[in-house]
């Protein structure tokens, strides 16, 4: 175990200035990439978080086993893993297991056991439930009930890495350079509210949603409990799993699209949308009747990814940071200009997005640069996603 | 770490390539104390607090992406940077100037207390927030482009100056909340804004002569910084924002 004090204050600092790091860079296209430069990328914010959390999250991981649920499982004793994978037994088929390749010299704290499965569900699960229900069902199984054992990736051709250290580090443990991904989001974490261990690491997820997030969530207990109602339960002592569950709620069971589940998270003043035309006051009006426990309050920057979408959003008066940057098919989101410029020298534009209004990058869609420019922008993403 | 410093009379040039914020704030530090009057710094990539601490007047060039609180608590050196500012630029600056050429992010000039920045193009969320003046101790933030919401936030004491270049003939800025919580100092402001967008505690005014002199000397030296014509910019009409209120909570606790 590191000294704790050694690593988040190794200058003895009378206050340690830190915040969480973010960073996702998406090939719109589908070409994928190495995760070389999304770890100097998030290391270059190093001085953002405090060594007690980092994390990756990465799209087009898993091609040879496109069509199988990918779990990723920590298991804190060796018990958890007995009892897990009998119950893996009876819900799945196993294709493939394997424990996750790591670099043993890599300096990180006290790691859990991590292995990976590569399942079929579709002759296990009930015909009345959907495929992505049952495995939801599994995972909130292993998670509330099984001892020491945490799912913390469950999608298709996709996978979650994270753990207590820096970001750097955790990539460096997990050999990310080794794998390609279109789409990688990353999390340097600075604890605040919660323990920092390696389930509170972000990306949260759940199926192929993954979300890094800097910030808090300060209706944490009103969004736990709404989405209790639909099976969600929250077990990672952490406030940013919510928007995991809230998005998939919304996207994949409610059929939203993505621009109107961003006006739930970060609904629009009441202000502002009495000076909208009827139409979309209606559509807000009604957005905020019925998902009012859905609303984030609080501070937050978060990045939202499933397969083929990365998300970048804000709060609504954004007291939290974020940067866009493009260049070509390639869609950069970050905490800080910088690591985008690290990374991309040549990056053709980057703008500071309005608070409230989401960033999407879509597999096979153009970009939208121009549209939200440093200044604002109307409302004006309602009308595009009618 | 060997870090390359090349020094020819009274200037530097420092690559910064890969250099952590606390070893390149002690390479400055040293040689503008050692008396070096102009450095320029390259590859600069998201080092923090650049600028902080020199405790004498020195020219420091800076090529790339400057990182959060660039010139905090600031006194003295001038700092141009030759692409975009982070968060925070500004924050606590006693003196000096920040010269951006590009864009500048959230809370650019927090609690100021004196200095100028000026800044080409757009600002981010909540610029001048809580500056302050006292006596001859008075900054100055000039944004050429426009701002995001919260500007002039808490706003106690300094000039904040937007110029509004990127709008087109017409155009709304559209920042809202603009002022919220100012109960000192002033917002100088060319383009046009809606009533909702300004907080409560804002009122409306017209130029008086004194004002048009403060624009004057400040746009003008804007305009030298980055190559307009000054009676250019003084050509539309602009609007002057004021405190209504130099207490607004004064009596909140007398019964």
């Amino acid at each position: 175990m590191k000294d704790i004090g050694q690593v988040h204050n190794p200058y003895q600092d009378d206050k340690v200035i830190d915040a969480c790091s973010l960073f996702g860079a998406m090939n719109t296209s589908g070409r994928r990439f190495s995760g070389e430069d999304i770890t100097r990328a998030i290391a270059n914010m190093h001085d953002r978080s405090n060594g007690l959390g980092g994390g990756f999250a990465i799209y087009g991981l898993y091609p040879e086993y496109a069509d199988l649920y990918a779990f990723h499982i920590m298991y804190l004793s060796q018990e958890g893993k007995t009892q897990t994978e009998a119950f893996l037994k009876t819900k799945f088929s196993i294709a493939y297991d394997e424990q996750m390749p790591i670099r043993t010299a890599a300096r990180v704290a006290s790691p859990p056991l991590i292995w990976r499965y590569f399942m079929d569900a579709s002759h296990h699960k009930p015909e009345d439930r959907s495929e992505e229900d049952y495995a939801i069902d599994c995972v909130m199984e292993i998670n509330t009930r099984l001892e020491g054992a945490f799912v913390f990736s469950s999608g298709k051709n996709m996978g979650v890495f994270k753990g207590v250290g820096y970001p750097e580090e955790i990539a460096d443990y997990f050999c990310l350079e080794r794998y390609q991904g279109y789409l990688w989001t990353a999390h340097g974490r600075f604890p605040t509210n919660t323990p920092g261990w390696w389930g509170g690491a972000h990306p949260f997820g759940i199926l192929d949603w993954t979300v890094v997030h800097n910030g808090e969530i300060s209706s944490y207990g009103i969004n736990r409990r709404y989405l209790e109602q639909f099976g969600y339960q929250c077990t990672m002592q952490t406030d940013t799993e919510v928007i995991a569950y809230a998005i998939d709620l919304l996207v994949r069971k409610h059929g939203l699209p993505v621009e109107i589940a961003a006006r739930v998270l970060a609904a629009p003043l009441w202000d502002d949308i009495e000076r909208l035309p009827a139409g979309e006051q209606e559509l807000l009006r009604t957005l905020r009747q019925v998902y009012g426990s859905l609303l984030l309050n609080g501070p937050f920057t978060v990045i939202i990814a499933h397969q083929g979408e990365m998300i970048g959003l804000t709060d609504r008066i954004r007291l939290r940071p974020l940067t866009v940057g493009t260049k070509g098919d390639m869609l950069y989101l970050s905490s800080e200009e910088s690591a985008i410029r690290l990374v991309c020298p040549d990056v053709g534009k980057t703008w500071i997005p309005v608070g409230g209004e989401p960033v999407v990058g879509r597999l096979g869609a153009p970009l939208q640069p121009e549209s939200v420019a440093a200044s604002g922008s109307d409302a004006t993403l309602l009308e595009e996603g009618q | 770490m060997k870090i390359r410093v090349e020094t020819n009379d009274h200037t530097a040039r420092i690559d910064a390539t890969g250099l952590r914020y606390r070893e390149l704030n002690t390479v400055l530090k040293e040689i503008v104390s050692d008396g070096i009057r102009k450095v320029a710094v390259h590859g600069v990539c998201g080092q923090r607090y650049l600028g902080t601490g020199l405790g004498r007047p020195a020219e420091i060039e800076l090529f790339g992406t400057p990182g959060n609180d660039l010139g905090a608590f600031m006194d003295g050196p001038r700092i141009i940077v030759h692409g975009n500012a982070q968060d925070g630029c500004g924050n606590t600056m006693n003196s000096g100037e920040i010269i951006i050429h590009g864009h500048a992010g959230d809370i650019a000039g927090l609690s100021a207390r004196g200095g100028k920045i000026f800044i080409r193009e757009d600002v981010g969320y909540r610029a001048g927030i809580h500056m302050k003046e006292y006596q001859d101790k008075k900054p100055v933030v000039v944004v050429g482009g426009t701002a995001q919401d919260f500007l002039g936030e808490y706003m106690a004491g300094g000039i904040l100056i937007l110029l509004g270049l990127n709008l087109n003939d017409g155009e709304y800025h559209k920042a809202k909340f603009i002022g919220t919580g100012m109960h000192g100092g002033v917002i100088y402001l060319k383009g046009n804004v809606n009533e909702y967008q300004l907080g409560k505690e804002v009122g409306i005014a017209p130029l008086e002569d004194s004002d048009r002199q403060v624009l004057q000397k400040f746009t003008g030296e804007f305009a030298a910084h980055f190559g307009y014509e000054a009676e250019e910019l003084l050509r539309h009409e602009f609007i002057k924002l004021y405190p209504r209120w130099l207490r607004p909570y004064g009596k909140l606790y007398a019964y």
